[in-house]
């Protein structure tokens, strides 16, 4: 048990002393509760002692414990969407490796070494402030400053991208570009993207040829598809929408169609029940034009980002797998929570950094100092699972 | 499990090298603090590097994963002190991710579980609405 | 025996009214609305609790009369949807969860620990101010299109109802952090503020229980911040995690729902275990049976409340291999709860019992908590609980350990220490007829739905086949039963309060701290933190009632009662 104060005659009323500043965490009430202040040399001694702590030992073990208990409550708040991410990964991993193509990783990763910088001097500013180094400890807080708003620019930069592409949460979500015309597809995977091209335009010529509706260009299905799969999610739904002529753009125009692969291909994404029967479908007359089969560097990217095949949302034209948008709405929503626990950060630091320009912290009071650096690190520990998650996904 | 504050018999008498243990806290020397920093991002390159290479997509994500928990252990062991701390925090800290484990691994074997038919559900609503 | 070094302030005068005590302290309503004491944020917590709570019970009145004909009686469906709706959403955040904790809890726990405040004083009337505004957030959704969802707001109904849902979701939300915050707090002062002598197992029940549920407030309640956050945010931006149109998985709420909404119902109930385990030994002058187990059972309850969330979804969908591991885990809840129920009931054995108020709210919750919990223990049975889930046996079973848990102790901790709080005692005679009304009513009211329940009357209905009305009326009529005791209740207590302060240091005759000091209390509590040196239930023989003042005094010394 921590020291406590020697037993101090009571004496009936005693003249307030000055109330010391306020910081964080620690109580002073101007209320008279400092009726010690002037009889108890330790509190004497500490100005930024509270009244009900007898030690700044105990006071300062008191708020470690304080920040660790509400570290704990951070992680407990991120797990849910970890576990979100983690169920949605589990069940629908091409809507990942889709998406994954869309995002920078080179930006991510300048983001990650931003923060860990800045979790150095968050660090060494504690040092600082244990050693009553002044001038240093407000250097480290205003480095730890500017690479937080570093990194919050990068966010906006990464933001504005991205709005810029269409690739919005929920049913906005409507990419400007198609996957296999990025150039990270086509870096890593360039017979499939040219093997996809090819099929888009087989189809534009099919849809062409037959009679009745007018054909999307590939790069408005983007747009025009989230109506009929936020219905059902299911394209044989929207096939049978436009048997019933009721949608005149639905893709698909070839009714009879059942879901298929190519031929002699195998797939990794899962199976696709009681559906091959080989009929008369956009693929097979592909194959049948005597080009040869698929080979599975053509093929095998595209199922894996369920751009074709049974995980695909349009089972006719190479497009993105159903339920695309799930990667940005968890995304969105991960890495905004986390930017605002950056701001709330950066909110923080700057109270300190005004309190370190009053030479406030020394080797008997750093409390705060301490604190705030825990918080930002685990900000960084959160930025260092995100990253991997979200950015590397192979 | 009661605690014993840290001595605070010179609460003054914080001295200037790096393992000082009579002030309030441990203070971290320099050098280990840019060290680590140093191996930090080190595992960074590392992970970003380690992309280009095609371990199967769960291969990919576990080295990832490990990867970044060695970076984790390293935040929290040094940066944030733990290391050189009560080690009950530690138990705290260890406890909120073993909850997170539970609270991951429960939903997600159970939505494995639940997951065939929902598949099932859909084929049979594909079916019907082909015919 | 008796400590030499003892902080007793008062030495045996009948009250403290002319010294200076925490209530008189300060003046103006500054000093109150800016205070940094526990007792006074503790005061304003009981105030604004109590409150809710008649509002949450208005409610209640207002459904049970609706129910008392099968079709219309005096409101709209969709009214009924929406009232329940609130009812449930005001009693869980805003009365139970944070009520025994917050209110008694911080009136009574630095004082229990030889304390000068809690940790963290400002984080304490920050936590009360967040309850405030989540209390205006809900009242908002009340006054204007109210949530209809039920209080545990599935999703997709909750994401897409035309009903205004945000407004209560967000002040759901906000009280989480005002649960977390008090439980942060409770947790270090516990840690960091005992007196010397008073290791782990010289601390008073109540205190244990406290810290037990803070150790669950930490840890679960974020999670339910991020769920409803995340379904507001789908409810606005249609980002398809929970709608199974947007690509969402519905079970997933509910997973994430009942991680936290679990441990939250031992939130509720487990600082009424602590009070119950102050109460008993006081007044059976017997030191309670079994301390360690009942100290150590706290913790098994917190911990095992995380494993069992599955039990709230055997019928949603859940896999069976889920289902069957949480039935099975449920079961094991019940060993602890029974250890305590066991020792509490050894306690009384052979003890001399004093039947004051708050030993008959005790026996009371002895009885209808029992009640309660074995009737979960039916509901954790999986082939049971597909018949029953949904039925108004779920509801009989939560009413009872919620009301005969969680509100009759909180009735039984506020008579308990009214008087340290407040310097008055209050009508004997009318708190036992208070206590006895509000016993007979609860068991009026729930106990026919129960037999409802098993008869297949669905929960949440608001038209019901004409076969189920005798047993509805019932409980319509134990429901106003209730009322009244209630009512009675508030009226005698707040009537105490005018009187003069009459209140003897220690009128039950409790070795706790808290009864060493005045009545009320100073506002500084202890000048120096006693030293401990006996457990917080022993030597109540050395205890002896003096009728001048009306309290219990120490045989040797004449004083109150000493550490």
């Amino acid at each position: 048990m921590s020291d406590r104060a020697p037993e101090v005659a009571e004496t009936p009323k005693s003249s307030s002393a000055p109330p010391p500043a306020a910081d964080h965490g620690h109580a002073h009430d101007d209320h008279g509760h400092d009726d010690h202040g002037d009889h108890d040399p330790i509190h004497a001694a500490n100005p930024h002692l509270a009244h009900h702590f007898d030690t700044p030992q105990q006071q300062f073990d008191a708020g470690k414990l304080g920040i660790w208990l509400f570290l704990l409550t951070e992680v407990l708040f991120f797990a849910g969407l970890f576990c979100a991410y983690t169920v949605y990964r589990a069940m629908r991993p091409e809507v990942f490796v889709y998406a994954h193509y869309f995002l920078d990783t080179r930006l991510g990763a300048i983001n990650t070494c931003v923060l860990l910088v800045s979790s150095l001097t968050a660090a060494w500013a504690v040092r600082n402030a244990q050693l009553g180094q002044h001038a240093l400890l407000k250097l480290n807080i205003v480095i730890t400053i500017c690479c937080a708003f570093g990194f919050l620019g990068i966010k906006y930069v990464e933001y504005h991208h991205k709005f810029e592409d269409g690739l919005l949460p929920g049913p906005r979500f409507a990419p400007t570009e198609q996957v296999w015309e990025l150039p990270s597809f086509k870096a890593k995977h360039p017979e499939a993207a040219e093997y996809a091209e090819r099929l888009v335009k087989r189809a534009e010529k099919l849809e062409g040829s037959k009679q009745g509706a007018a054909v999307p260009a590939p790069a408005v299905l983007g747009g025009a598809a989230p109506t009929s799969s936020t219905v059902a999610g299911n394209p044989p739904a929207a096939a049978s929408a436009a048997a019933t002529g009721s949608a005149p753009l639905a893709p698909g125009a070839v009714v009879e169609a059942k879901p298929e692969l190519p031929h002699g291909t195998t797939t990794s994404a899962g199976t696709s029940p009681a559906e091959t029967a080989p009929e008369k479908t956009l693929l097979s007359e592909t194959t049948q034009n005597g080009e040869g089969r698929p080979t599975l560097e053509q093929v095998e990217p595209l199922i894996a980002a369920g751009v074709i095949g049974p995980k695909a949302e349009n089972r006719d034209v190479p497009s993105r797998p159903r339920n695309a948008h799930v990667f940005f709405s968890v995304y969105f929503f991960m890495t905004g929570l986390h930017g605002i626990h950056v701001a709330v950060g950066i909110g923080v630091w700057i109270w300190m950094l005004l309190k370190a320009m009053k030479n406030e912290f020394g080797p008997n009071y750093f409390g705060p100092i301490d604190y705030t650096a825990l918080y930002w690190h685990l900000v960084d520990l959160i930025w260092i699972y995100l990253f991997p998650l979200l950015y590397l996904i192979h | 499990m009661s605690e014993h504050a840290h001595s605070s018999a010179h609460p003054e008498a914080a001295h200037g090298d790096g393992h000082d243990d009579h002030g309030l806290a441990h203070t971290t020397p320099v050098w280990l603090l840019v060290s680590i920093l140093g191996l930090l991002l080190l595992l960074t390159v590392l992970t970003v590097s380690v992309t280009s290479f095609d371990l199967g997509s769960e291969g990919n994500l576990v080295v990832a994963m490990v990867i970044a928990t060695v970076k984790a252990a390293l935040v929290v062991t040094f940066f944030m002190h733990l290391l050189w701390d009560k080690k009950f925090h530690l138990i705290l800290f260890l406890t909120s991710v073993l909850f997170v484990m539970l609270f991951l691994s429960m939903t997600t074997t159970d939505r494995g579980e639940y997951d065939k038919d929902v598949e099932a559900f859909r084929a049979a609503q594909a079916q019907l609405n082909r015919k | 025996m008796a400590s030499p070094s003892t902080t007793a302030d008062v030495v045996a005068t009948p009250s403290s009214s002319d010294s200076d005590n925490y209530l008189t302290h300060d003046k103006g309503i500054a000093s109150w609305l800016l205070t940094l004491d526990h007792k006074r944020i503790g005061v304003m917590y009981l105030a604004s609790v109590l409150t809710a709570f008649a509002l949450g019970g208005t409610f209640a009145l207002i459904l049970r009369t609706e129910l008392l004909t099968p079709g219309k009686t005096i409101i709209e469906h969709d009214t009924y949807n929406q009232m329940f709706t609130m009812h449930g959403a005001i009693m869980v955040f805003l009365v139970i969860i944070p009520g025994i904790p917050a209110a008694l809890g911080n009136i009574a726990l630095p004082l229990q620990l030889g304390a000068k405040d809690v940790a963290f004083p400002k984080l304490n009337l920050a936590s009360y101010y967040l309850w405030v505004l989540g209390a205006v957030c809900m009242l908002t959704s009340l006054v204007t299109s109210a949530a209809d969802t039920g209080w545990t707001f599935y999703a997709p109904y909750s994401t897409t109802t035309q009903t205004n849902v945000i407004p209560a979701a967000m002040g759901a939300f906000i009280l989480g952090f005002s649960s977390i915050f008090t439980g942060l707090n409770f947790i270090v002062t516990i840690h960091k503020l005992r007196p010397p002598g008073m290791g782990w197992f010289r601390m008073p029940l109540f205190t244990w229980a406290l810290y037990s549920t803070a150790l669950i407030q930490v840890l679960a309640t974020p999670v339910i911040g991020i769920t409803l956050l995340m379904m507001m945010v789908e409810r606005t931006l249609h980002i398809g995690i929970f709608d199974p149109t947007l690509g969402g998985d519905p079970v997933l709420f509910q997973h994430f729902f009942w991680f936290y909404s679990h441990p939250a119902v031992y939130i509720m109930v487990v600082p009424g275990f602590g009070v119950i385990g102050d109460i008993i030994p006081v007044f059976s002058r017997k030191r309670i049976f079994g301390y360690k187990f009942i100290a150590v059972s706290s913790l098994a309850i917190a911990f095992l409340g995380f494993l069992v969330w599955g039990h709230h979804m055997f019928v949603a969908g859940q896999s069976l291999l889920a289902g069957s591991i949480f039935s099975a885990i449920t079961f094991l809840i019940a060993i602890p709860t029974a250890i305590k129920v066991f020792n509490w009931i050894t306690t009384m054995y052979k003890g001399r019992i004093h039947l004051d108020t708050p030993m008959l709210y005790a026996l009371a919750f002895l009885w209808v908590f029992t009640i309660g919990g074995l009737t979960g223990v039916f509901l954790a049975v999986m082939s049971v609980d597909v018949h029953l889930h949904d039925t108004y046996f779920v509801v009989a079973h939560f009413h009872y350990v919620m009301m005969g848990g969680a509100i009759t102790a909180l009735l039984g901790g506020i008579h308990y220490w009214w008087p340290k709080a407040f310097g008055r005692m209050y009508n004997e005679k009318l708190g036992r007829i208070g206590a006895v009304t509000v016993f007979v009513g609860l068991n009026v009211t729930f106990f026919p739905q129960f037999i409802l329940g098993s008869r297949g009357m669905p929960r949440r209905y608001y038209n019901y086949l004409p076969e189920f009305q005798p047993l509805h009326q019932l409980s319509t009529f134990g429901a106003y039963m209730l009322g009244v005791g209630f009512l009675m209740t508030a009226v005698y207590l707040i009537q105490s309060l005018r009187k003069k302060p009459d209140a003897p240091a220690n009128p039950w005759g409790s070795r706790t701290l808290e009864w060493t000091i005045s009545s009320p209390p100073p506002y500084y509590n202890f000048h120096t933190p006693p030293t401990v040196t006996r457990g917080p239930y022993d030597d109540y023989e050395d205890l002896v009632y003096d009728p001048k003042i009306k309290g219990y005094v120490e045989k040797k010394s004449g004083r109150a009662a000493s550490a």
